[in-house]
């Protein structure tokens, strides 16, 4: 049995419930976390799919970059989502 | 009546997308142009990295593009953002933990992203991705430390070189009386560090560029928070 056959779902199951965590979440700051989790297992899903070149830029931009420019607007306006 | 009506919409909607996605055959080749690249790449342009070749090589002009939309983004950051009086980030430091790993981890991150963008017609990554790299490395000197300062001079002057080395590199394609950005120099042996003509210069080019601007963009963001 191919280990993809084990690992493809279960990051496909990571991805959903980090994405819904990121929807429902009402504490914006964890649900930016939920954001990089999601990039954190889609680079994974690009190396998969033998993309390094994306993975790499998925992995900085997606789970450094953007989340800091995000926790940064919203250590401006609200913590919280009402 | 209103939600049955968008839920019958989304319905339609959806429907034609799942009946896309079926037709679509995954992981097969739509055009014969993935082949052509495959095939020619390394005798045309001397990189083992196709991705780099297409994107600089092939699609160079449209990689000039890109580096001018970040630095218009940029450019356009710091004008919002403009404060006369010079704003500073505030003098809260990390704790004891963060500082001492950020150190020992800072001069890694910025090797590493130096090594992306260097190898980049040798080993995936390139200029993009080692400029983000390295701004990371300086994001996480920005949080441990507060009075860690980057000169702002010396930043504007990498970029500035750093595009006008872009730019000049595709004119001197013109000079010597072929296109824009074409290949000048000789193609060396694919595998090898000085190989595959202007690519490895366009990309560290490519990669001062984006890590000057990203750490700019950085720190004009985290100055803007008061407390």
């Amino acid at each position: 049995m191919d280990w993809l056959t084990i690992l493809v779902p279960f990051l496909s199951l990571l991805i959903i419930i980090a994405a819904g965590f990121a929807v429902y979440q009402k504490d914006l700051i964890l649900a930016i976390i939920g954001t990089s989790a999601i990039s954190v297992v889609l680079s994974i899903f690009f190396y998969i799919l033998q993309a390094p070149d994306v993975a790499l830029t998925e992995a900085a931009i997606g789970v450094a970059l953007s989340t800091i420019i995000f926790v940064i607007t919203i250590k401006k306006t609200k913590r919280y989502e009402e | 009546m209103r939600k049955v009506i968008a839920i019958l919409l989304l319905a339609v909607v959806g429907y034609y997308i799942l009946g896309t996605l079926l037709n679509l055959p995954f992981g097969q080749k739509a055009t014969g142009v993935g082949k052509y690249y495959l095939d020619s790449t390394i005798k045309e342009t001397g990189t083992v990295n196709t991705v780099t070749s297409i994107v600089v090589s092939y699609r160079g002009f449209d990689t000039l593009g890109e580096v001018t939309v970040l630095f218009l983004a940029a450019t356009g950051l710091g004008a919002i953002l403009f404060d006369k009086k010079g704003k500073k980030r505030s003098l809260q430091n990390a704790s004891l933990i963060v500082k001492t790993s950020s150190k020992m981890i800072y001069p890694l991150t910025v090797l590493l992203g130096a090594y992306v963008f260097v190898h980049g017609h040798l080993t995936p990554g390139g200029g993009f991705q080692g400029g983000a790299i390295i701004a990371t490395g300086t994001l996480l000197m920005f949080m441990a430390y507060r009075s860690f300062e980057t000169n702002h001079t010396a930043l504007t002057i990498i970029e500035s070189l750093a595009g006008l080395t872009f730019v000049s590199i595709g004119i001197s394609g013109l000079i010597w009386g072929y296109s824009f950005l074409q290949n000048i120099l000789p193609l060396g042996t694919p595998n090898e560090l000085l190989s595959g003509g202007i690519i490895p210069l366009i990309y560290i080019a490519v990669g001062f560029k984006v890590g000057a601007e990203l750490t700019t963009v950085l720190d004009t963001l985290l100055k803007t928070i008061k407390g």
